[in-house]
């Protein structure tokens, strides 16, 4: 039933996904691409840059693209349910026992200990990315290796890091010289 | 009379409603740069302009929401429509808050086949992805560099370097790898607690 494999992918990643924005790519990616090959690791790099240009988290909009990829309509009716049924419960029973008691303290503790976690987990997410932007074929390969992409995520970088260029503007960017590099290379 | 009353009061209520869905959606669909941003622009609408929550609880419900597993903005919308509202407002906050991306991802995603194949925008997505990693690879940074200044800034470098090796090379589910971190920050709360109520009570 897919519907329910759809409702019940999303509801873990709605349910471990701690710390907001990156947080849930790495989650995304264990489910969509590495348990259940719904997308390609393309498919899913190109909605993490969807989900960069576009307002919403990247949950939902994972949720509702996967669900609408696998299953039409309702598809993306069930992953996005499924991704938002965690946070319905968690979050009323925290305000509730928050409003009747104020206390937050152990909540920030194991808050403050995943953060490490996210951390690892978003760069290892990052580092498939450009393994597939790298690589096409994802072997790791000297001779395989796509120097104009090499330039310009150091380019990008270095624009991140020295400017105050939006990220969005820097993706474009990223794009339009690859664009230029591809056309200038035949 | 009473009856009069109670009508004029779910008159009252369906208004605040529709205003909760409409301010959510609004921010939903216009707010880019994710969870942190729409936060704080919803305490400047509840707060600042509606009056709706107090300053101080707002900060509250704000820290309620980034801890909460979840997106930061679907969160928001929960706490602040059951504050506002019961859970009538916890449906609509979220309602006014997921139809954006949904319906905008929807008509992307319909899209997307035709849009892939068209060469010049398939090679601005290629392109693009040098771009994103460059992004994650800079918001890594920043986070990993705020790991590094805290007081015990060993233990979680630890902590860091086995959760990436997990992932990375072992391969290890994201979920064990989140779980098991969360069960050591709460034997370091109890640890913590311990060592605080024995300092007293030496004192």
């Amino acid at each position: 039933m897919i519907y329910l494999k759809l409702f019940l992918s999303f509801l873990q990643i709605g349910m471990f996904s701690f710390g907001g924005g990156y947080a849930a790519m790495p989650l995304i990616q264990e489910q969509v691409v590495s348990q259940h090959d719904w997308l390609t690791m393309t498919e899913f790099t190109d909605l993490i840059t969807i989900s960069q240009m576009t307002p919403g988290p990247i949950a939902i909009n994972a949720a509702t693209f996967v669900g609408s990829k696998i299953a039409g309509i309702p598809g993306s009716v069930a992953a996005t349910c499924g991704c938002i049924l965690p946070s319905c419960i968690i979050v009323t029973l925290i305000a509730w026992f928050y409003l009747r008691y104020k206390k937050m303290k152990m909540f920030q503790s194991v808050l403050e200990s995943l953060r490490p976690a996210v951390v690892a987990l978003i760069a290892s997410a990052g580092i498939a990315i450009l393994h597939t932007a790298f690589w096409t074929d994802g072997i790791v390969q000297f001779a395989a290796t796509k120097w104009s992409m090499v330039v310009i995520f150091g380019i990008c970088l270095l624009l991140l890091r020295k400017t105050k260029l939006n990220p969005v503007v820097v993706m474009m960017l990223a794009g339009v010289m690859n664009v230029a590099v591809r056309y200038a290379a035949g | 009379m009473e009856e009069q009353q109670e009508k004029t009061q779910g008159k009252k209520q369906d208004k605040k409603l529709w205003k909760i869905f409409w301010s959510t959606f609004y921010l939903s669909a216009f707010t880019f740069g994710g969870g942190y941003v729409i936060v704080s622009l919803m305490k400047k609408k509840f707060v600042d302009e509606y009056h709706w929550i107090e300053e101080e609880e707002m900060l509250d419900l704000v820290a309620i929401a980034q801890s909460a597993p979840g997106a930061i903005a679907v969160n928001g919308a929960i706490v602040i429509g059951y504050k506002l509202a019961g859970i009538a407002g916890i449906l609509t906050a979220i309602a006014g808050t997921v139809i954006p991306p949904f319906l905008i991802i929807s008509i992307l995603s319909a899209g997307y086949q035709a849009f892939r194949s068209n060469q010049i925008i398939s090679l601005m997505l290629e392109g693009m992805q040098a771009g994103v990693g460059a992004v994650i690879a800079s918001v890594t940074y920043d986070m990993g560099a705020g790991i590094v200044k805290k007081k015990d800034a060993l233990s979680y470098v630890l902590m860091v370097g086995g959760a990436f090796i997990a992932s990375c090379i072992f391969e290890v589910n994201v979920v064990y790898v989140i779980l098991i971190c969360g069960i050591v920050g709460v034997l370091r709360a109890l640890i913590e607690k311990k060592i605080t109520k024995k300092g007293s009570e030496e004192k």
